[in-house]
Parts: structure tokens; C-alpha cells; sequence
């Protein structure tokens, strides 16, 4: 007899350890006993995303769910559900006094992320605007131009609550609307993909995964402010993506959904694609119209706002790649819809680019207000290795870095302001006991440094003061005198730098101080990298009651300041090693010490 | 075209895409072929696929790039839709587990154990 149910058993790391490997056998050996192993196939998965009620089990085709089960429920699942059809109710998870056991819908209840912006990503083929139309692409831009006004539109996406998802905040809607109100004979719609973030690819997967919405979105944006041409701001290292977008234009151009008289409305739009060149400060919105107009990439001071006078002193609404991904599903399923989800003061989902020290790194999108832990530890299914959780480093080299308590801080604009981060773009890099705080900061202001463009004194000059206090801090020089010095120039940058880049470049130094102060001053007080991180202030050397003498290390050091004999203790030179870690790394006996 | 053309467009590729799954016995394969997915191996596992299908004689089968699912942890992904089994997300997909795919999956329809994923959400759009 063929196999006709599936019972598959998360194999994740939170599953793992309350002993779903058990209920796997056990469930196997279930089947067996039972004489249904020729018809019931038992499979290990990966992550749920639901660590909090694991082990997991689900049953497929019927799709019931069954949380928390332990390795003695096996028999029962398999002699009464998948050989009897009778499920077994109290294992069954339920949402809102329902089982949520039954159909595909129900059973994805319990999932923490909710796609809007990434609806079409790892779904349809980004280059088949047909297979894009199949699930109500283009059906926003229809509702709009053929059943609403422009202000009708605007008045939509206010309603809606969106905010742009780029790193600020403002209100999309009004930026919209105040776009409108100027008076001009020509306005431009800006789509900013200039992602520059280190850790972040939110806006690269999704128009590699969907480049339509954003065209859509762009052309929806244009006939709402009265704007008949579109640019999208592209850094040229994004070469696949810039190509799916070419196709994309070139499909929807062949099919009159871009270019003169769009669908037979009388309204024209056109869209050109602008390649950056790689800087970071060409992410701000000023800098940025410099760029396209074909100047060096520099800020200019607000106001003038774009939305009065921006690319080519025409009023210009630049919203990010993320924001427009949500305008089609707000024009489809209405603003209502869409300010259910969220927060009250934001509204919608926001994606995260997961990364760092965490199980299942990822691009997760989940609703404003989901909290940091949801985020780590069922969606990213916690910590590698089994280590301690130390921080989440949000909003890149402009935000801050959140320690353990602040975990249960529901995510939204406000709550990641008020304790010292930023949303930023929506990198998520997670920090474990081994990383060093003073390191992982000088890492994002040696970012923001290389990338200031130099305009403005404070960035160009504070920026790099800041990087060589913490330089000396590193290598164990600093004095105490040197924090509050950071203190000064950091809270001087972020009154008098001309644009943001210079503004929150001393945000890591901040936010650090604030949480990590006593790991600063450990580097201080007592030359000590309590991470055993920073090259300057550890040493590394082999404790011989451990090595067996494997070698490994020794051929894994690249300068080959490891020696020894086969099957005795080794030893390092202290002269040679440049304290790259790789012996530490490489060793299985933890018999290399850091300290 | 119009927007009576385009609406039409898009009844058609519903009716279609609903008779793919029910009947027609055709087979897709999605690839995650993101940048991430590129770079983790999928030009591999996909040339594996295509190679794998022509050795066993399979010939319904429609294998069709897409974007990223989002499991960077587990890239290369594919995505297997066919009648008589539940539509099954697989990660790690290297050029073995792609032949595994068609083996064990497609040909005796029974899954490939260690490699199925969740879908990481519930679709917005099939919902009213």
C-alpha cells in the first residue's frame, strides 16, 4: 500500500532540546508496531518558527498541529490519529478557544510572521509579470486609477497608517500629500533602493522576488501626486536585482501597464532606473537627488524639504523600496485592513534581516509590535551553539545596541527610539556572549567614518575622533576621561551634523555606554577584553593538562607559530601569533586558552 | 491593453493555475533563486534537477526560478508542487538532495526526510 499520511516532527534546535528526537523514534517505532509504517511516512523538518510550544508535530494532509509533545504521546498520535482519524484533542493546538488543527489557513495560524511586503517572494517567478497578475498584481493600480481620485488615494494610504520603512518613519501619506500640494508643472516619485546597511538585504530579495510591486507601487504613487516620471535609486552591487527590475519594466511597458495612456486611463508614467555607485550617504534623501542629477552624492540642509523642492528643484516624494511593497496590498485590501495589524502608532509588519549569532538566520517579516524575543528565539529558534544571549544590534551602523532586558520591548518605531536604537532599515544582527561590545561598535563606526562624505565638520571630524578614542580603548589605553569625551562629541554630532549619517553615527557609541558601561570600562581599568575579543588585550596559549597533541591546530594556524610533536603538547610563540583564533576555533579539547 | 483585457488576464491565470493542481498531473518545482539562493548553490541543484528528470524519464515536470523564501539558514529551497503529495518546501536542496527530490518525491512519493520546511507564513492574499 502506498504512503497516504505524513507526520512530520520539527527537528529545530528548541524542538531538539525538549527531546523531539525521541518523539521522532518514537513515532517510527509507533508506526511499525502498529502496521502502518508502509503507509505512514514519519519525517524530520526544519524550524516551525513556534519554539515556545515545541516539540511540534504535524500531520499531513490534514494539516493538524499537535504542540508540546512529548516522547510518551507518540503511540497515542499514531494509534488514534494517524490510524483511527481520531485526533487527539488535548495535544491539538488552539487559538482563540478554536482547534486550530483543520485546514491549510488554520493551521498557519499559529505563524508569527505575516508577509505583505514579501506576499509574492520565494512564490512566483519575478520574471512572469503573468504569474505576478495571477495573484492580483496590478489590481491596486486598477482600483486607482479607475475607481479613486488622486487625493481619494492619498487619503487611503493616510488612513492606513504607513510609515516609511526606510529608517525614519515619517508618515507616507503625508509626505504624499504635501508632495501634491506643491505647485509645479512636473513632480517626480523616487523609489530609494540604495541599501547600504551592513547586515541588511530586505530591499534586495524583495525586488529580486518581486520587482512588479514596486513598479506598481511607483506608478500608483505618481497618479496620486500628479506625477507623470519615476527613478529608482540602485546601488549597481545589486546586479540581479537591477536586472529582474529591467525585465520587469520591459514587461509591464510591453503590456501598457507603464509608459502613455496606462490601461487606457489617460495617465502616463515612466520609470528610470539610476545605478549608485556604492556610497552610503547617497541613501539620504538629498544626497541622493544630488546623485541623480548627476552631482557628487553630498547632503543638502533641510528645508527645503523634497516634497517642496527636490530633484531638479521639482517636488519629489522618495519613499523606500519596503514602503512601496505595501501600497499595492493597501489600495487592494483597504487601509482598514491594514491598520489592524500592528501598533498604534505603527501600523502594518515590518521585515527584519536576521543575522548574527542565531539558529535560523533569515528575512523574517513579522508585525510591528512583535517582540525581540518572538523575533530570536521562535522565528530565529535562539542562540547558536547554546551560548548566552548578550544583545540585538538594530538599525545598523545608525542605531544602538539592545541588551537582554529590553527583549519583551514590543518592536515599533517608538519603543526601539526610546531605548536608544532606531529601527533602521531592519538589520537584526545578534550578539552572544562572545562578542565584545567596544569591538562590535568600533566595527560600525569605522563604517560610518569610511562613509562619511565630508561635508559637515561634525560627521567628518567627530566621526573619526570617536573611532580613535575607542581604537585606544581597544587596545587598552583608554582612560575614563575618554568616555565622557565620547559622550561630548557624540552629543554634538547629533545636534550639528547637516544630514542623519552624521547624526547617528555616535548611536552605538551611545546606546553602549548606556547598557555596556562596565564592559568599557573593563577595557579601561583593566586592559581586559572580558569577550576575549580585541586582539591587543588577549593572549592566546595551549594548556597542556588538554592537548593531546591532535596537530590540528598546528595546521590550521596560518603563520605556523604552533609546535610540537605528534601525540604531546603544543605550544605558541607568543612573538608569531597574530591571535586570528583559528587554533581556538580549530581545537576539539577546548585545550586553547584566551585570556 | 485595457483594463477589461487585463482583468481577464488575470481570470484566465487563476482558472489555469487552479487546473495545474487538479487533473493535468503537471509538476512544479520552485527554486529559490535569489541572490542568496545563487550563492549557496541553486544554479547547481537546478542544472542536478534537470539532469536527475531527464535520466528518470520525467517529463511533466515545470521547474520555475523565484525570489527568496527568506530561509538563509538553509538555502539552496525548493518548493515541490504535484498532485497526490502536500506541497512540500525542502532546504539544504544541494545537487544530491535534488536527485533525492525526484526519486524518492516524485517518482515514489514519499518525502525526503531532514530536508522539509514550513512555509514560513500563511498567504495574505488567499485570505478575505
Amino acid at each position: 500500500m502506498a504512503l497516504n499520511q505524513f507526520c512530520l516532527v520539527c527537528g529545530g534546535t528548541g524542538c531538539e532540546s525538549r527531546h523531539s528526537d525521541a518523539v521522532y523514534k518514537n513515532l517510527k517505532s509507533a508506526a511499525e508496531e502498529l502496521g502502518v509504517g508502509n503507509q505512514v511516512q514519519v519525517v524530520k523538518t526544519g524550524c516551525f518558527g513556534f519554539c515556545e510550544k515545541g516539540p511540534i508535530v504535524k500531520i499531513l494532509p490534514d494539516e493538524s498541529f499537535y504542540v508540546g509533545v512529548k516522547p510518551e504521546d507518540a503511540h497515542q498520535i499514531m494509534a488514534e490519529h494517524l490510524v483511527k482519524g481520531l485526533p487527539v484533542e488535548h495535544l491539538l493546538h488552539k487559538t482563540h478557544g478554536h482547534h486550530s488543527g483543520w485546514g491549510e489557513y488554520a493551521s498557519q495560524l499559529y505563524q508569527k510572521q505575516v508577509r505583505i511586503v514579501l506576499r509574492n517572494c520565494g512564490i512566483i517567478d519575478p520574471e512572469d509579470v503573468q504569474e505576478y497578475i495571477s495573484r492580483d498584481g496590478y489590481a491596486g493600480l486598477e482600483k486607482a486609477l479607475f475607481e479613486m481620485s488622486p487625493t481619494e488615494v492619498i487619503a487611503e494610504v493616510k488612513a492606513s497608517g504607513l510609515r516609511g520603512r526606510g529608517g525614519a518613519g515619517f508618515p507616507t501619506g503625508l509626505k504624499w500629500e504635501n508632495t501634491r500640494k506643491t505647485v509645479s508643472d512636473q513632480r517626480y516619485v523616487i523609489c530609494n533602493a540604495d541599501e547600504g546597511d551592513p547586515g541588511a538585504y530586505m530591499d534586495r530579495s524583495t525586488l529580486e522576488g518581486d520587482p512588479h510591486s514596486v513598479l506598481e507601487a511607483m506608478t500608483i504613487a505618481g497618479y496620486a501626486m500628479g506625477a507623470s516620471q519615476g527613478f529608482i535609486y540602485i546601488r549597481a552591487e545589486y546586479p540581479l536585482a537591477i536586472h529582474r527590475l529591467e525585465v520587469a519594466m520591459q514587461q509591464s511597458r510591453e503590456m501598457g501597464l507603464l509608459g502613455k495612456d496606462i490601461l487606457g486611463s489617460g495617465f502616463d508614467f515612466a520609470i528610470e532606473i539610476r545605478l549608485g555607485a556604492g556610497a552610503f550617504v547617497c541613501g539620504e534623501e538629498t544626497a541622493l537627488m544630488q546623485s541623480i542629477e548627476g552631482n557628487r552624492g553630498m547632503p543638502q540642509p533641510k528645508p527645503p524639504y523634497p516634497s517642496e523642492s527636490g530633484l531638479w528643484g521639482k517636488p519629489t516624494a522618495i519613499n523606500n523600496v519596503e514602503t512601496l511593497a505595501n501600497i499595492p496590498v493597501i489600495l487592494l485590501k483597504g487601509s482598514a485592513w491594514f491598520a489592524s495589524i500592528g501598533t498604534p502608532t505603527s501600523k502594518g509588519t515590518k521585515v527584519f534581516a536576521l543575522t548574527g549569532k542565531i539558529n535560523n538566520s533569515g528575512l523574517v517579516e513579522v508585525p510591528m509590535g512583535t517582540t525581540l524575543r518572538e523575533i530570536v528565539y521562535d522565528i530565529g529558534g535562539g542562540i547558536r551553539g547554546g551560548k548566552a544571549f548578550k544583545a540585538v544590534q538594530s538599525g545598523g551602523p545608525s542605531g544602538g545596541v539592545l541588551p537582554a532586558q529590553f527583549l519583551d520591548t514590543p518592536i515599533d518605531y517608538e519603543s526601539l527610539t526610546k531605548v536608544g536604537s532606531m529601527m533602521g532599515s531592519g538589520g537584526l544582527i545578534v550578539l552572544d556572549e562572545d562578542d565584545c561590545i567596544v569591538d562590535v561598535v568600533k566595527f560600525y563606526l569605522d563604517f560610518s567614518v569610511e562613509e562619511s562624505c565630508g561635508k559637515c565638520a561634525p560627521c567628518r571630524i567627530g566621526g573619526r575622533k570617536l573611532l580613535n578614542l575607542l581604537t585606544k580603548i581597544t587596545k587598552g589605553k583608554g582612560t575614563r576621561a575618554d568616555i565622557e569625551t565620547m559622550r561630548q562629541i557624540g552629543f554634538a554630532m547629533q545636534r550639528a551634523s547637516l544630514c542623519m549619517l552624521g547624526g547617528t553615527t555616535p548611536n552605538p557609541i551611545l546606546s553602549t555606554l548606556k547598557y555596556f558601561e562596565n564592559e568599557y570600562l573593563e577595557h579601561i581599568d583593566h586592559q581586559h577584553c572580558p569577550a576575549g575579543k580585541c586582539k591587543d588585550l588577549i593572549t592566546y596559549s595551549v594548556l597542556a593538562s588538554k592537548c593531546i597533541g591532535c596537530t590540528v591546530c598546528a595546521r590550521k594556524c596560518p603563520v605556523n607559530c604552533m609546535s610540537g610533536e605528534r601525540k604531546s603538547a603544543h605550544f605558541i610563540d607568543p612573538a608569531k601569533c597574530i591571535k586570528c583564533g583559528a587554533c581556538y576555533e580549530a581545537c576539539k579539547f577546548e585545550a586553547i586558552l584566551v585570556s | 491593453m485595457t483594463l477589461q483585457d487585463l482583468r481577464g488576464l488575470r481570470e484566465a491565470l487563476k482558472a489555469a493555475l487552479a487546473r495545474r493542481f487538479s487533473g493535468d498531473h503537471t509538476i512544479e518545482i520552485t527554486l529559490g533563486m535569489g541572490t542568496c539562493g545563487i550563492a549557496a548553490g541553486a544554479k547547481e541543484t537546478l542544472e542536478a534537477f534537470v539532469n536527475e528528470l531527464k535520466t528518470s524519464a520525467v517529463h511533466n515536470v515545470v521547474i520555475k526560478p523565484t525570489g527568496c523564501m527568506g530561509f538563509c539558514h538553509s538555502e539552496p529551497t525548493a518548493l515541490v508542487k504535484m498532485e497526490g503529495m502536500p506541497d512540500t518546501i525542502y532546504g539544504n536542496v544541494d545537487a544530491k538532495t535534488a536527485r533525492r527530490i525526484v526519486q524518492n518525491h516524485i517518482l515514489e512519493k514519499k518525502l525526503v526526510d531532514g530536508h522539509v520546511f514550513e512555509r514560513p507564513s500563511r498567504d495574505i492574499l488567499k485570505e478575505t
